[in-house]
């Protein structure tokens, strides 16, 4: 074992020699050492987080014609300092009537549970928090604290618009995980497996192109869990001002901001994971770790860079055609995708990788071509429905 | 006293204070959130005891889902932010000594029950316990009865849930 | 390695504190919540047993899984009939929920 094949583990081991050399007991040092290891992990995340900052400001500079931060530092790259400092100096203000415990300690929960995402991320082979056996499921736990911060939050700020934003939150994340969970088992199906490392390893062809609809409306779930547009009514500013986090300011807004960016940037990740096939890059990720590692943050940069480009492109939706799509559409589409994915899938087994391939893809192009042929029909008859009283008055 | 009896003792502590706190806390909201933190404890505990599927399910469905419900629930039901008035019968003291008697008869039972303090054998190597337990749930020699009885009482309740709540036009 | 008399012993003490909610509280809402740490209580003993009996055996956690459709069917037609019943009437305490009584 050298540095260069298993970087993590070869820090570890030379830090537990080093450790039991002091005459530390056993445990106590291998607790230490996972202790560190966890501090490394999510500090590097959050350092990540402070050039998401600038990324963001960059790319939506460019998506409107502008030139985004460009001041402080070459490129604009210090600016995120600078708004940090900004942030800090604020005044921190609880509004009367806050329940002060719960008031604090939601911005801290809406962090954390982007944060914990990161246990399970194989960043390679040899570089990972956790390898659990159950991480489809484990990214819907971690969510489901993040919607219990949004609550909290919006509970504890005592203010109407607050409540507003986070029922709606509420209302959206819980239909929206059924859809997304249901996605997530095709990946499961595919590879065998729950586990994030099992499920990369066995995609010699990316799940892209196996499951392309099941890519496709991960990525749709994935943009309404996160709350971002076209599907940002908890926080939609036009309608209830901000949302949840209305009333905070200075740093824990900052943190509230910096969970949201994370968060967006981790399922970037966790897409590349299920359907882009992580760290592995035409075998390019056998020259290490640490190479496997800037091959999974590019694809989840340019997963990042999708959530961006539909949020800056695409205008917000109202809330009950937001439930009705998710209900009415997505959720069938997502059950009937897995059932066909699982039943193709059992009968391919036995055949050669090609004839697997192809018939996967075309169960795909055919359930898609099958879908729009609905919803073109669907939207015909709406068109009708709506322009026909206008012609009869044109005819007048 | 090992490494793993520490964390149990702690999961259990925070287990205990926070149930107590679920049924004697004043305002409601609180008393849902103390219920969360019981049901994380719970969460630790099923992964101490090595079933990870049921400890993200136990996040998953309670937490994600339940506590959630119950926290709407309390705000839908309240007429003003401030709980008055007693939240607990007259005859309170009653039922605590009911339950300290519930908790006797259960202790004292058990006791007598030669299995008690027995300790757990270690895995078969090679044990998938999420493996084994998705074939359990379908295969015909398992659980499937069971399994579709649940979903269908899913169904029932979902349908159930909608028609008691739902506000004619 | 902990013996499996630690959980019972937990189990039944977070059962009596849910049996002391469900008895004493006067929200209907809050002697759900009391219904809850009990099923919970219950779901502990159901996965020890697993853990400590044979584990080929899955009915401890197959059972365990069913507890948790019942407690979501339970809270979620529970909440609704809770809701309908303050919509109505406009009270959520127990005793005050009295018309069928004579």
């Amino acid at each position: 074992m050298n540095f260069w094949t298993d970087p993590v583990n070869f820090v570890a081991q030379w830090l537990l020699g080093l450790l039991t050399g002091w005459g530390m007991p056993g445990w106590l040092a291998s607790l230490l050492v996972q202790l560190i290891g966890v501090v490394v992990l999510v500090s590097m995340m959050m350092v990540i987080d402070i050039f998401l900052v600038w990324i963001e400001r960059k790319v939506v500079a460019r998506f409107q014609d502008r030139l985004g931060p460009n001041r402080v530092g070459p490129f604009g790259i210090i600016q995120p300092f600078a708004d940090i400092i900004k942030l800090i100096i604020k005044e921190d203000i609880t509004p009367n009537g806050a329940d002060k415990l719960i008031y604090n300690l939601a911005p801290i929960l809406s962090l954390m549970s982007v944060l914990l995402l990161w246990a399970i991320v194989p960043l390679a082979p040899v570089i990972l928090g956790v390898d659990l056996n159950v991480g489809a499921l484990y990214i819907i736990a971690a969510g489901a604290i993040g919607t219990l911060s949004i609550i909290m939050a919006a509970w504890a700020s005592n203010n109407k618009f607050a409540l507003l934003g986070a029922f709606r939150q509420v209302a959206v994340l819980v239909s929206f995980e059924v859809p997304m969970l249901a996605t997530m088992l095709i990946p499961t199906i595919l590879a065998g497996s729950m586990g994030m490392n099992e499920i990369i390893q066995s995609q010699n062809v990316w799940y892209i192109v196996l499951a392309p609809l099941a890519g496709l409306i991960f990525m749709i779930a994935a943009i309404a869990e996160l709350g971002r547009a076209p599907f940002d009514l908890n926080e939609a500013e036009s309608e209830i001002v901000a949302g949840y986090h209305i009333e905070y300011t200075g740093m824990k807004f900052g943190l509230f901001y910096a969970g949201e960016l994370l968060h967006a940037f981790t399922f970037g990740g966790f897409w590349a994971i299920l359907f882009l096939g992580g760290y592995r890059f035409f075998g390019l990720e056998n020259l290490g770790p640490i190479v496997a590692a800037a091959i999974l943050m590019a694809k989840a940069l340019f997963g990042y860079w999708l959530i961006m480009w539909v949020r800056y492109t695409v205008m917000r939706i109202r809330i009950d055609h937001m439930l009705a799509f998710n209900w009415k559409f997505l959720t069938p589409l997502a059950f009937t995708l897995l059932i066909l994915t699982a039943l193709m899938n059992a009968l391919l087994r036995g055949t050669s990788s090609g004839v697997y391939i192809l018939g996967m893809l075309l169960t795909n192009v055919i359930l898609g071509w099958i879908i729009v042929e609905i919803l073109r029909g669907f939207s015909r008859r709406e068109r009708e429905r709506v322009e026909g009283p206008q012609q009869a008055v044109a005819h007048q | 006293m090992t490494f793993t009896q520490i964390i149990f003792l702690i999961t259990a502590a925070v287990i205990l204070g926070s149930a107590l706190m679920v049924v004697s806390t004043r305002n409601l909201v609180h008393a849902a959130l103390w219920l969360i933190v019981t049901l994380f404890g719970v969460a630790v505990l099923y992964a101490i005891l090595n079933a990870s599927f049921l400890a993200v399910v136990q996040v998953v469905v309670y937490i994600g889902a339940i506590a959630i419900l119950f926290i709407f629930a309390i705000m839908l039901t309240r007429r003003e932010m401030l709980d008055r008035g007693p939240q607990l019968n007259r005859g309170w003291w009653l039922n605590a000594i009911i339950a300290v008697l519930t908790f006797g008869g259960l202790f004292w039972m058990l006791q007598g029950w030669s299995g008690f303090s027995k300790a757990a054998a270690d895995f078969p190597s090679g044990y998938d316990a999420v493996g084994q337990l998705g074939k359990a749930l379908v295969s015909p020699t398992g659980f499937v009865l069971p399994f579709e009885v649940a979903s269908v009482l899913l169904l029932a309740a979902l349908v159930g849930a909608v028609y008691v709540a739902f506000t004619r036009k | 390695m902990i013996p499996l008399s630690w959980y019972l012993i937990l189990s039944a003490a977070l059962f009596s504190i849910g049996l002391f909610g469900v008895l004493s509280r006067r929200n209907a809402v809050a002697i759900l919540l009391g219904i809850e740490l009990m099923l919970n209580a219950v779901n502990i003993n159901l996965v020890s047993f697993w853990r400590y009996g044979d584990v080929s055996m899955m009915a401890g956690q197959v059972f365990a899984i069913i507890v948790f459709a019942v407690a979501a069917s339970e809270v979620a037609v529970g909440l609704a009939l809770v809701i309908s019943v303050y919509r109505r009437r406009n009270t959520v305490i127990a005793d005050e929920i009295d018309l069928m009584k004579w």
